[in-house]
């Protein structure tokens, strides 16, 4: 288990990156804000797995908690409202 | 699988060639007792059938596989996630372990998550609206609720279901107050999410089975409610 850079409660930036390879980081929440809610476990490396890679080493992946309002600068539905998703630690960056 | 179903059995639907030769996995022909011999294929089932011939003799599949995955799709539905939301309903104690240990908790109750995946209960309150999405795919927990629906895989629904939460529930049929926190989850990792719904009211000494006809798939992907009691009164 490797030392994880991130806790609950960090706020951390979505790194703003267009690999040419596959990847999960949807495109709405690169560059934005948001708080770790929690670490979720060590998966295998998606990235790599897609173009044959074995995806290993397994890498810490976060639940991550965005306001509506910062992905969606027009969001009008409610102020309270929230986006989870989860992240590879390595899409990450201290806030 | 029972014993001496023919290998074809997913062809005897009514949609074989007439005159088609099938094939054993030695190579061997082999008859289908039961054939319509004057259906005529379309152009997607001749290719199917085609594909399926060709993976099995070329024994990249073996001839029960296509049978086998049919059978277990048959056995993902949306009653699996609905019998755990009642029991959860029902028995506190399960409740609590079905959210602390959900991958655990969902095998003991004898479903099998489909490639060994995670999964995560996200329970709904008076004060929280869980609701799932997979912006990049269709990632859906099946072995509790099936196939996804084709609305779960549209692009509208997976472009809209971020954007306007609320404006998609109230079109299937749930307007939520204001002061409830909407949370979107989009399931685009390793993990599956399944909602847990709030317990409607009225529905006080319902015994489990009763209880799960009141949960609906859609309740459980979150964007609307169970039903409510008088919907199955009688």
């Amino acid at each position: 288990m490797p030392e994880l850079l991130f806790s609950p409660g960090d706020r951390v930036l979505v790194r703003d990156e267009t690999p040419p390879h596959h990847h999960r980081t949807p495109w709405y929440v690169k560059a934005r804000r948001g708080i770790v809610l929690e670490f979720i476990g060590m998966y295998l490396d998606s990235e790599t797995r897609a173009h044959g890679g074995s995806g290993l080493p397994e890498l810490p992946m976060y639940r991550v908690e965005f306001d509506q309002t910062e992905l969606w600068p027009e969001y009008a539905e409610s102020p309270s409202d929230k986006l989870w998703v989860d992240l590879y630690e390595h899409w990450l960056e201290r806030a | 699988m029972s014993e001496g179903k023919d290998r074809g059995g997913f062809y005897d639907t009514g949609w074989q060639p007439a005159g088609d030769v099938h094939r054993d996995e030695d190579g061997r022909p082999h008859d289908h007792p039961g054939l319509q011999e004057d259906v005529v294929l379309g152009v997607r089932a001749s290719r199917a059938l085609a594909m399926h011939e060709l993976l099995v003799e070329k024994d990249v599949i073996g001839g029960h596989e296509v049978d086998d995955a049919i059978e277990l799709w048959s056995t993902r539905v949306p009653s699996n996630g609905a019998t755990l939301v009642a029991k959860a309903w029902s028995d506190p104690e399960f409740k609590a372990r079905l959210l602390e240990h959900p991958k655990e908790t969902v095998v003991e109750s004898g479903f099998v998550p489909e490639h060994n995946a995670d999964i995560i209960v996200l329970e709904n309150t008076s004060t929280v609206q869980h609701m799932v999405v997979c912006t990049l795919c269709s990632c859906y927990p099946t072995a509790l609720l099936g196939p996804p629906p084709d609305w779960y895989k549209s692009f509208s629904y997976r472009s809209r279901a971020v954007t306007e939460p609320r404006a998609v529930m109230s079109e299937f049929g749930l307007e939520l107050e204001e002061d409830v926190e909407v949370r979107v989850v989009d399931s685009n990792s390793e993990l599956r999410f399944l909602v847990l719904p709030r317990r409607p009211a009225g529905t006080e000494g319902w015994s489990e089975e009763r209880l799960a006809a009141l949960v609906t798939r859609d309740s459980m992907i979150g964007v609307s409610a169970p039903l409510s009691p008088d919907a199955v009164q009688n």
